[in-house]
């Protein structure tokens, strides 16, 4: 047994054993809840460990689309979880950006290994996203769930035309790097494993790529998303860091801006364990699932699931805000 | 001298590649083992299981006052609660890229490299200053 499949066997094992010690107590305590949720008046369609491997199975099935569509999974993790399951939307935010910064966390360490993930272009880009994360929580936070909706809705349908109409680069021909990522030496070189030969990149427009990734994080921190894809976006059409680069270095963005928000979140006291940890486990199986799946399946294929995936869970969001679709 | 850059480039990514990597799977794994504590019940919750359902469709202002929990560092004292000792976890997930950079800060003002070292040093002062509980809202 490789050690990849022991580690995942463990994950599995453990997985049971909490489910099962979790739904044992509720067993043992069930009289209990049932009299303090009557007390309370506001009895609860299901016990919490139902809404609960719901939320695995959501999260589950999130992880293995967001892997296949090649995202970080916080945007569809928000608008899907956020539409159809009964938690609020600021404890729906709080788990994605743990949801967000545990990938972030779990993938960061192979692409720096790998060189493609720079530390050096990750550090400015980063200091940005983290201050305008800051913002966009405390913001968000404040404005009522109805207005987050609607934005997200408008956010997620934003995303699917910018999906369909960027052209993304493998390797932008950057003759000249502008002046301030030389006085920072954002530079580097990286070893294609898929054509054995090392490509050395330089950076341009980085005061203009700065001031987005300050706008990066404002909508990181609103809607609770790690907001990889649009990272993507500024290093690699803005910038002219090539693709690869660009997502391995995407990725240690997101741990930045996603301790930020996190902090926020958890300092205002909207983190709910029952939503936190499932979310966690599910995307996380759903994610080594993915990496089966993806290769079984064409990529042209898995870009049209995403995409139609989102403009669902974009009009859902909207109609749900609007009050029209509740 | 380029190859003995690069090197060296190397030597400071994987280092800091390697906190980033052993703190994330401390706190993961740390998250699992208290997260069972709190649903086997092992540990006394402070907010109990069953009544959670009740506060989970409002704002966390909202959750907060009901429940009546201070937000912030407050759960600190309430470590002996299976609910609040998962926090522990949550903050060491939240805390692992600022632990990275204090472990890579030295090494970057050893090469010279000022720039980016004040760089580390204002995020990770921006970081803190997000963990203090300075910016937060709702609760009491």
């Amino acid at each position: 047994m490789t050690r990849s499949r022991r580690y995942r066997l463990l994950a599995t094992v453990f997985l049971i054993f909490l489910l099962t010690s979790g739904i044992l107590n509720i067993f043992a305590t069930a009289p209990l809840w049932a009299a303090e949720a009557s007390a309370a008046g506001a009895a609860p369609s299901a016990p919490w460990w139902v809404w609960s491997l719901i939320l695995l199975g959501f999260s589950f099935l999130v992880g293995i689309v967001s892997l296949l569509g090649g995202m970080g999974g916080g945007t569809l993790f928000v608008s899907i979880i956020g539409g159809f399951l009964p938690f609020h939307l600021d404890f729906v935010r709080c788990a994605s950006l743990l949801v967000a910064l545990t990938g972030a966390l779990s993938a960061g360490p192979g692409l720096l290994r790998f060189g493609m993930g720079d530390l050096r272009l990750s550090m400015p880009a980063g200091l940005m996203t983290s201050v305008g994360a800051i913002l966009g929580a405390l913001v968000g936070l404040r404005l009522p769930a109805q207005v987050i909706q609607v934005s997200l809705g408008f956010l997620i349908l934003g995303i699917v035309f910018i999906m369909l109409k960027a052209k993304r680069t493998e390797y932008p021909d950057v003759r000249v790097a502008d002046p301030l990522s030389s006085f920072l030496g954002l530079r580097g070189a990286y070893l294609d494993r898929a054509t054995g030969e090392e490509v050395a990149w330089q950076v341009r427009r980085t005061p203009l790529a700065l001031l987005l990734f300050l706008a990066i994080g404002v909508v990181a921190g609103l809607f609770g998303i790690g907001a990889g894809w649009a990272n993507v976006a500024v290093l690699n059409l803005v910038m002219g860091a090539p693709l690869k680069v660009a997502v391995g270095t995407s990725k240690l963005i997101v741990c930045l801006t996603d301790t930020a928000a996190a902090w926020i979140y958890l300092n205002s006291g909207a983190v709910l364990l029952v939503v936190v940890v499932p979310s966690i486990i599910g995307m996380m199986l759903g994610s080594w699932a993915g990496v089966n799946i993806l290769v079984r399946l064409a990529p042209v294929r898995l870009r049209y699931i995403v995409i139609g995936l989102l403009l669902f869970a974009g009009i859902r969001s909207l109609l749900k805000g609007l009050g029209i679709w509740n | 001298m380029e190859m003995d850059k690069a090197r060296k480039d190397d030597d400071l990514q994987l280092f800091y590649a390697w906190v980033m990597d052993r703190a994330a799977k401390a706190g993961f794994v740390l998250l699992l083992v208290t997260f069972a504590v709190y649903v086997s019940g092992v540990l006394e919750p402070y907010v109990p299981l069953a009544d959670v359902p009740r506060y989970w469709s409002q704002p966390a202002p909202s959750y907060l006052r009901a429940a009546g929990i201070q937000p912030g560092w407050g759960w600190l004292k309430e470590l002996h609660h299976g609910d609040f000792l998962n926090f522990g976890p949550i903050a060491i997930l939240a805390g692992v890229t600022i632990l990275g950079y204090v472990m890579v800060v030295g090494r970057f003002f050893r090469r010279r490299e000022n720039i980016l070292g004040w760089v580390i040093i204002v995020q990770v002062l921006i970081l803190l200053l997000a963990a203090s509980g300075i910016f937060k809202t709702g609760g009491h």
